[in-house]
């Protein structure tokens, strides 16, 4: 199991991320986010958020966090309502639905193919992928298309140090990415009248991908990714609305074409290719100008305005330059 | 069963959801701020307008079943039950209008111009309040047969109750695709039987 299929992964592949993050640029940049050093949920105990059911390597690995530079200093979502309200619909659409019937999804052992313009393409196993990248701890905010957001301490390693040591070619210009497809242990994914296809599908132009703000993430609230929240491993863009961080990653491909993400393909006109948080592009379903912090109360919902690039224009807007963003919605 | 003890005590199965939705609104303001979840004004909204669905199934329920067991007391309830769907929807679009909204009139009104399912269901609101409204004895004796053409709104307005839902749904159709097979085998059979009277 252990072999991988079409290439191999040694130390040296594990490359600096320096080569991608400056990081005395965004350090300077996030003054704020100097104030998150004491990162407040590494220290907690395993028992304060559920028991932990990864593999060991995973956890001692999660455990090693470094608080991040990047960390948003705002008050965080209760660990409950992280891991209680989510939309996975592989698992049911309703919010709470994940958690409920997620319990029975095995996410350990855990493989990824790895294919497309790449050197390192092939089949490699989580442990062996994950092994040598040091971890950190982001404080993030999530912004959900349904007008909500939360703010999340995710676990995780910076995606640019990942996907360099799989060696894409200067060819490759986008990286898809696959759920698993597991009908017998997801649920929603054998729903008769379900209105999207599975395997989800989700991509990023491959500057995107390596941005230093874009994260693989392995865990949250110090522990590993419980199942609802995309365990073992998930994507995390924080200026990008919820859905385009795509859960429990099965495959990367590397490719040079624009791939047809799942809510692209569901519906063109409501989801499109880059989903970046904007308020001044309206949603047919949901106003995008301002959100619900959660939680919210019953009798004061919370509202928040919602920032363009939900808050990261400082760091992510240059990626975007000269492009119409009503148009590349 | 006792006709007259079901025929009194009718109302509590009206209100049983409302009291429901009642002790959840006092436990998380007073008990235990997570009752509803994170969410709770939109926890509130999705549970009432699913109360009002259920009691449309109910009103368009009633003459099929009628028909079958011959319950002459459920017929009287008819119009209860109809009242207490446009109560619920009321409470529905209350508690999107103040709770979600917080009664922001702007943007009230930008989701009525804009957001089809907004629309669609606004309009299905207006009609159950028609249909509330001319429900008392009083109405019925005024508008004599044009009353019985009149609540034969309550058809569109199943319509445009589950384009509402059908907009609203996301990824999913099982809820949608359960609720319009009730609704549309009710609309069948309404269809025959008044083809036979005919």
């Amino acid at each position: 199991m252990k072999a991988p299929v079409g290439g191999k992964l040694t130390e040296r592949d594990v490359t600096p991320e320096t080569v991608y993050l400056n990081r005395r640029q965004y350090l300077k940049a996030s003054a704020v986010g100097a104030a998150a050093l004491m990162a407040p949920t590494l220290k907690a105990s395993e028992s304060a958020y559920g028991t932990d059911p990864a593999p060991l390597w995973l956890k001692s690995q999660n455990k090693q966090a470094s608080p991040s530079p990047f960390s948003t200093t705002e008050k965080l979502t209760p660990y409950e309502y992280v891991t209680g309200y989510n939309n996975f619909y592989e698992f049911g659409t309703g919010k709470d639905d994940p958690e409920k019937y997620g319990q029975d999804f095995k996410p350990h052992p855990w493989q990824v193919t790895v294919s497309g313009l790449a050197e390192g393409t092939g089949t490699f196993d989580l442990e062996d992928l994950l092994k040598g990248l040091g971890v950190e701890e982001r404080i993030y905010r999530l912004r959900c298309v349904e007008a909500w957001s939360m703010v999340i301490p995710w676990l995780g390693v910076p995606m640019a140090a990942l996907l360099q040591r799989l060696k894409p070619l200067s060819s490759a210009r986008y990286v898809a990415f696959e759920t698993v497809y597991r009908p017998e242990e997801m649920p929603g994914q054998a729903s008769f009248f379900a209105a999207i296809d599975y395997p989800y599908i989700e991509g990023l132009r491959m500057d995107e991908a390596m941005h230093p703000l874009t994260l693989m993430a392995t865990g949250v609230y110090g522990r590993s990714l419980p199942n609802q929240n995309g365990a073992p491993l998930r994507l995390v863009v924080p200026w990008k609305y919820g859905f385009k961080s795509i859960k429990s990653i099965r495959k990367i491909t590397f490719t040079d074409r624009q791939p047809q993400t799942t809510w692209e393909k569901s519906n063109a006109r409501e989801y499109g290719f880059y989903a970046n948080v904007n308020p001044a592009v309206d949603h047919p379903r949901w106003r995008q100008s301002e959100e619900r912090r959660l939680p919210s109360a019953l009798f004061s919902s919370n509202r928040v305005p919602t920032l363009p690039f939900n808050g990261y224009a400082e760091s992510v807007a240059s990626l975007y330059q000269g492009m119409d963003l009503r148009k590349y919605y | 069963m006792d006709k007259m003890l079901l025929t009194r005590w009718f109302w509590l199965f009206l209100v049983l959801p409302f009291a429901f939705a009642g002790f959840r609104v006092v436990q998380v303001v007073w008990y235990d701020a997570s009752a509803l979840g994170p969410d709770p004004a939109q926890n509130l909204v999705d549970l009432f307008g699913t109360i009002a669905l259920w009691f449309l199934c109910a009103v368009l329920l009633v003459t099929p079943v009628q028909t079958v067991i011959k319950a002459r007391w459920l017929l009287r309830q008819r119009r209860a039950l109809g009242v207490a769907c446009f109560a619920y929807a009321l409470l529905h679009w209350l508690s999107y209008a103040g709770l979600l909204l917080e009664w922001q009139w702007q943007n009230l009104g930008q989701d009525l111009l804009n957001r089809p399912y907004v629309i669609v269901g606004f309009l299905a609101g207006l009609m159950l309040l028609v249909l509330a409204a001319t429900s008392n004895n009083a109405s019925v004796r005024v508008l004599g047969l044009r009353w019985r053409k009149l609540h034969r709104l309550v058809y569109p307005a199943a319509l445009l109750i589950l384009i509402h839902m059908f907009w609203v749904a996301r990824s999913d159709y099982t809820e949608v695709a359960l609720y319009s097979a009730v609704v549309l085998l009710l609309l069948l059979h309404r269809s025959r039987q008044r083809a036979k009277s005919a």
